[in-house]
C-alpha cells in the first residue's frame, strides 16, 4: 500500500520533470517509481515511518516562511555597510534520532535565518550548528527545539 | 491579465537577480568560509528559485512551470547539503573561525 502511494508520488514527479501529463507517461513514471523502490527495498525494510499529512504541510509552510525570511536577512546583512557579526559554532542536543529526521532537521536548519549545520557528532547526540549571531546560543537552541524539531517529531511519529 | 502576469514575472526576475547578486557580494565580503556558506546557501537558493519560477510563469505552460518548480525543489534539497559538506570539510581541515567568533563548541567537543 505504502509502495503504491509512493509510486504515485513518483509518477507525478516524473510527469513534472519530463514535462508531459499524458496517461502513458504517468504509467511509465509509476512503473519507474516502483522499480526504483524495488532497487532500494532493503534499505527501508523493517522501518515504519508514520506520516501525518497535515502536520507535514504545516512543517512545509513554516519552512517556506523561514526560507524567505533567512534570504532576506542575509541579503540585508550583506548589503549593510558595517556587518555586525558574532559568528560561532554551538552544539545542539538532538532529540530526533533516525536518519531521515536528522537529515531533515539539518537541511532545514541550514536554510533558516542565521544558522548552518556543520556536522553531526559520531554518537549522533549533537548537531553542530554555525550561527551568524552566536551571542546567545541558548535562545537559538530553544528556537530550533520548539520550532523545527518539535514539528518534525509531530509530522513523522 | 497578461500585463499582470508580466508584472509579476518582472518583479520576481529582478528580485531573484538582486538576491543572487547579494549572495555573490556576501561570498566576497563575509570574513570566513562558514559565514560565506550562509550567503551562498540561502540568498543563492531563493534568488535562483525566484528566477526559475518566473521563467516557468512566463512560459505559461504547465510542462515548463512544473519543470521549473522541480528545479527549485532540487535546489532546496541539494544547496544545504553542499554548504554543509563545505563547512564540515573546512572544519576537519582545521580552518579556524574568523576573529569575530564568540564560541566553537565543535572544537571543544572533538578535543575531549
Amino acid at each position: 500500500m505504502a509502495a503504491i502511494v509512493t509510486g504515485l508520488i513518483f509518477a507525478i514527479v516524473w510527469a513534472a520533470v519530463t514535462g508531459s501529463l499524458s496517461p502513458l507517461n504517468l504509467v511509465l513514471g509509476f512503473l519507474l517509481g516502483l522499480f526504483a523502490l524495488w532497487i532500494i527495498r532493503r534499505d527501508f525494510a523493517g522501518t515504519r515511518t508514520v506520516v501525518r499529512p497535515w502536520k507535514l504541510l504545516s512543517l512545509l509552510i513554516l519552512f517556506v516562511k523561514e526560507l524567505a525570511l533567512s534570504a532576506w536577512r542575509v541579503a540585508v546583512l550583506v548589503a549593510s555597510p558595517k556587518m555586525d557579526l558574532k559568528p560561532g559554532i554551538f552544539a545542539f542536543p538532538l532529540k530526533v534520532d533516525r536518519d531521515i529526521e536528522i537529515t531533515l532537521l539539518a537541511n532545514m536548519i541550514t536554510l533558516t535565518p542565521g544558522t548552518l549545520s556543520v556536522d553531526v557528532s559520531d554518537d549522533r547526540r549533537f548537531l553542530y550548528v554555525h550561527a551568524l549571531d552566536c551571542s546567545d546560543p541558548t535562545a537559538v537552541r530553544r528556537d530550533i527545539a520548539d520550532g523545527f524539531e518539535r514539528k518534525i517529531l509531530e509530522a513523522l511519529r | 491579465m497578461a500585463v499582470l502576469l508580466a508584472l509579476v514575472v518582472a518583479v520576481m526576475l529582478v528580485g531573484g537577480g538582486i538576491f543572487t547578486l547579494l549572495a555573490a557580494v556576501g561570498v566576497v565580503r563575509l570574513p570566513d568560509v562558514y559565514t560565506r556558506m550562509h550567503a551562498a546557501s540561502k540568498a543563492g537558493t531563493v534568488g535562483s528559485g525566484l528566477m526559475l519560477i518566473a521563467a516557468g510563469l512566463h512560459a505559461f505552460d504547465f510542462a515548463i512551470l512544473a519543470r521549473a518548480f522541480a528545479g527549485f525543489v532540487f535546489f532546496i534539497l541539494t544547496a544545504p547539503v553542499a554548504a554543509h559538506l563545505v563547512a564540515k570539510a573546512a572544519h576537519h581541515a582545521g580552518y579556524r573561525l574568523s576573529r569575530h567568533a564568540t564560541c566553537d563548541e565543535m572544537r571543544d567537543h572533538t578535543k575531549k
